[in-house]
């Protein structure tokens, strides 16, 4: 599967996008966890990713990161099949991004001592300081260089462990409910906190949450998975689905958090999004998903391939177009 | 206003003065019931040998560590300890060598701890003592033995509680490690072996008591120096004043040797306490 360096390949259509998902499935045995995945994400997305508990938000992660590999489909990075975890897909994980025996420093500056032997660790710190502690200016942390991560705060811990996977320059950072052990002040600090740090550093952030309103606030996209949707197989308990993605809207750009809950706009996504991805008794059709993102595609799969999206169903909730 | 108790009760909180106070009960308690019961002894039979008085193991001290042996001219208390020191530092390094490296990569590549684990856990449960006499078979009665027997002994339960400890490190750390260009090597040796250092030392340290068990009683069968050794050769002569100030000579070495581990471990890795709680 992996291409060879050198070859010569015939274009994908994916190869446009920074990270392109087509037909990906995962299933553990006989039970399907992810199914259909088609997605495809340009450079400078904030894209968050929803759904209810239980709907393989972190499977999917995982896919993407490479812990876990699908049972079917593709998974590339700028057109490259990715495999095992590797530099090009930072993470941020909710917790334990840090090494607990390295100090801040050293924890920030991982990345470039470990692309050198061992015996030169401590030059490689003297060469990079100057950059390590730009780094931890811009994440606020420069007081702190010195401090292992348990004499830090949940929130400088994840401030430092952004810089540390930052500091690499991944083509895209993952993020697994980064803010999800924060206390609710802390949180939206650190929300606001991403946002300028995605506007400074021009990043594409793939950010995972189980908080509906975190989701419509940080993206510029929201994709919802879920569970809770139906075919033609019918209804019955036998019939195992994985999740797929039942709803992909583009965002604009909102001034503050609290503006998430007022704004009617919002409000009536977050309302649909409710009913059509939290919702266990409400199983929306397969071909009425809402995919109203100029991005969102579908490959050719049983439950789909003579039914096209349906056209009527492509309306955007929210105009289209990033946050620029 | 609730009194805080100072020794009894849940709620107790002794100051530190206090509790030296309280630590020091239980040693002179047993000192004071065996001077009493020296005193009553020696009152009745003067020649009584079991239970010597301080004079008599102070003469025996001097007689063992401060002046030379008649026949090897040897202070012989000093060279026992030397011989035992060493052969308990080099079974004891061996050993924790190899549990750590056992127990490191097992953790870490799933393919070794499916050939070697299985092994490893019915190696464990040998009883080391029961090969001894195929380890002086094999090895001679030389210094060889000994170590083997101390490294043997104690590597399986070094092994397998660095195992342990990797298990616990999450998986998200060595997937991080590989997201900022950690090689599958560096993971396992630049990542989670310096996390691991100060669990091996922990390790070795409560291996210490078992490894001195190993130690003396290899020393008890086969040896012409050594603490174990001398124990059981004056035993042939009820010489309860060289037995006793021995067994406290080894039992202070233990003490210390567990000591300085557990500040070396805070002073080499000063976030191993706080970390992970």
């Amino acid at each position: 599967m992996v291409r060879a360096s050198g070859a010569v390949s015939p274009q994908r259509p994916g190869d446009d996008y920074r990270l392109h998902l087509a037909d990906v499935h995962k299933g553990y045995d006989e039970r399907p966890v992810l199914e259909c995945i088609d997605l495809a994400v340009r450079a400078g997305e904030i894209c968050t990713l929803v759904g209810p508990s239980g709907s393989g938000k972190s499977t999917l992660l995982r896919l993407i990161l490479g812990e876990e590999q699908p049972t079917r489909g593709r998974v590339s990075v700028d057109g490259q099949e990715v495999g095992f975890p590797s530099p090009e897909r930072g993470i941020v994980f909710q917790r334990y991004s840090l090494y607990p025996h390295l100090r801040v420093l050293e924890n920030l500056l991982l990345g470039r001592v470990l692309a050198e032997p061992w015996w030169r660790r401590h030059r490689v710190m003297r060469e990079h300081h100057d950059e390590a502690m730009d780094y931890l200016e811009r994440v606020r942390m420069a007081d702190h260089a010195g401090k292992f991560p348990h004499q830090l705060s949940g929130g400088m811990q994840q401030r430092v462990a952004i810089a540390q996977s930052m500091i690499l320059r991944p083509r895209i950072l993952l993020m697994d409910e980064p803010f999800g052990a924060l206390d609710p002040d802390t949180r939206e600090d650190l929300q606001l906190f991403l946002l300028e740090l995605w506007e400074s550093w021009h990043m594409t952030l793939f950010f995972v949450t189980h908080d509906l309103e975190e989701a419509l606030f940080m993206g510029t996209r929201i994709l919802v998975l879920s569970q809770y949707w139906t075919d033609d197989r019918g209804d019955h308990h036998e019939i195992r689905r994985g999740a797929r993605l039942v709803a992909d809207h583009a965002l604009t750009p909102v001034a503050n958090a609290a503006q998430v809950k007022g704004d009617p706009r919002f409000r009536e996504l977050m309302e649909s999004i409710r009913r059509l991805g939290f919702d266990p008794g409400h199983l929306q059709r397969v071909d009425a998903f809402n995919l109203a993102h100029p991005d969102a595609f579908a490959t050719g799969n049983q439950a789909t391939a003579d039914q096209p999206l349906a056209d009527a169903s492509r309306t955007q909730v929210v105009d289209s177009g990033g946050r620029s | 206003m609730a009194r805080v108790p100072r020794i009894w009760g849940l709620h107790a909180a002794p100051s530190r003065s206090l509790a030296i106070a309280l630590g020091l009960i239980l040693f002179l308690l047993v000192i004071a019931v065996y001077l009493v019961a020296v005193q009553h002894l020696h009152a009745e039979n003067p020649s009584y040998k079991i239970l010597p008085t301080p004079a008599q193991m102070a003469a025996a001290i001097e007689r063992m560590a401060f002046t030379p042996d008649r026949r090897s001219g040897d202070y012989l208390l000093w060279a026992d300890t030397l011989a035992s020191l060493g052969r308990i530092a080099a079974g004891v390094s061996l050993a924790a060598v190899i549990g750590l490296l056992l127990g490191l990569n097992m953790g870490v590549f799933p393919g070794l701890r499916a050939i070697l684990g299985p092994g490893l856990n019915f190696f464990a449960m040998i009883p080391p003592l029961a090969v001894l006499p195929i380890l002086f078979i094999i090895a001679g009665i030389d210094e060889a033995a000994k170590i083997a027997l101390i490294c043997i002994g104690i590597f399986p339960i070094i092994a397998r509680d660095i195992l342990l400890a990797v298990d616990q490190i999450p998986r998200q750390q060595m997937t991080k490690a590989l997201t900022l260009g950690a090689s599958q090597f560096a993971v396992a040796y630049r990542i989670l072996l310096p996390q691991i250092m100060p669990r091996l030392i922990d390790s070795v340290r409560l291996a210490l008591g078992a490894a001195w068990l190993f130690l003396i009683a290899a020393e008890a069968i086969a040896a012409t120096e050594g603490l174990g050794y001398r124990i059981f050769l004056v035993r042939r002569y009820l010489a309860m004043d060289v037995i006793i100030p021995y067994v406290l000579w080894i039992t202070l070495l233990g003490f210390t040797a567990e000591w300085l581990l557990t500040r070396l471990n805070r002073w080499l890795y000063p976030w191993y306490a706080q970390a992970g709680r």
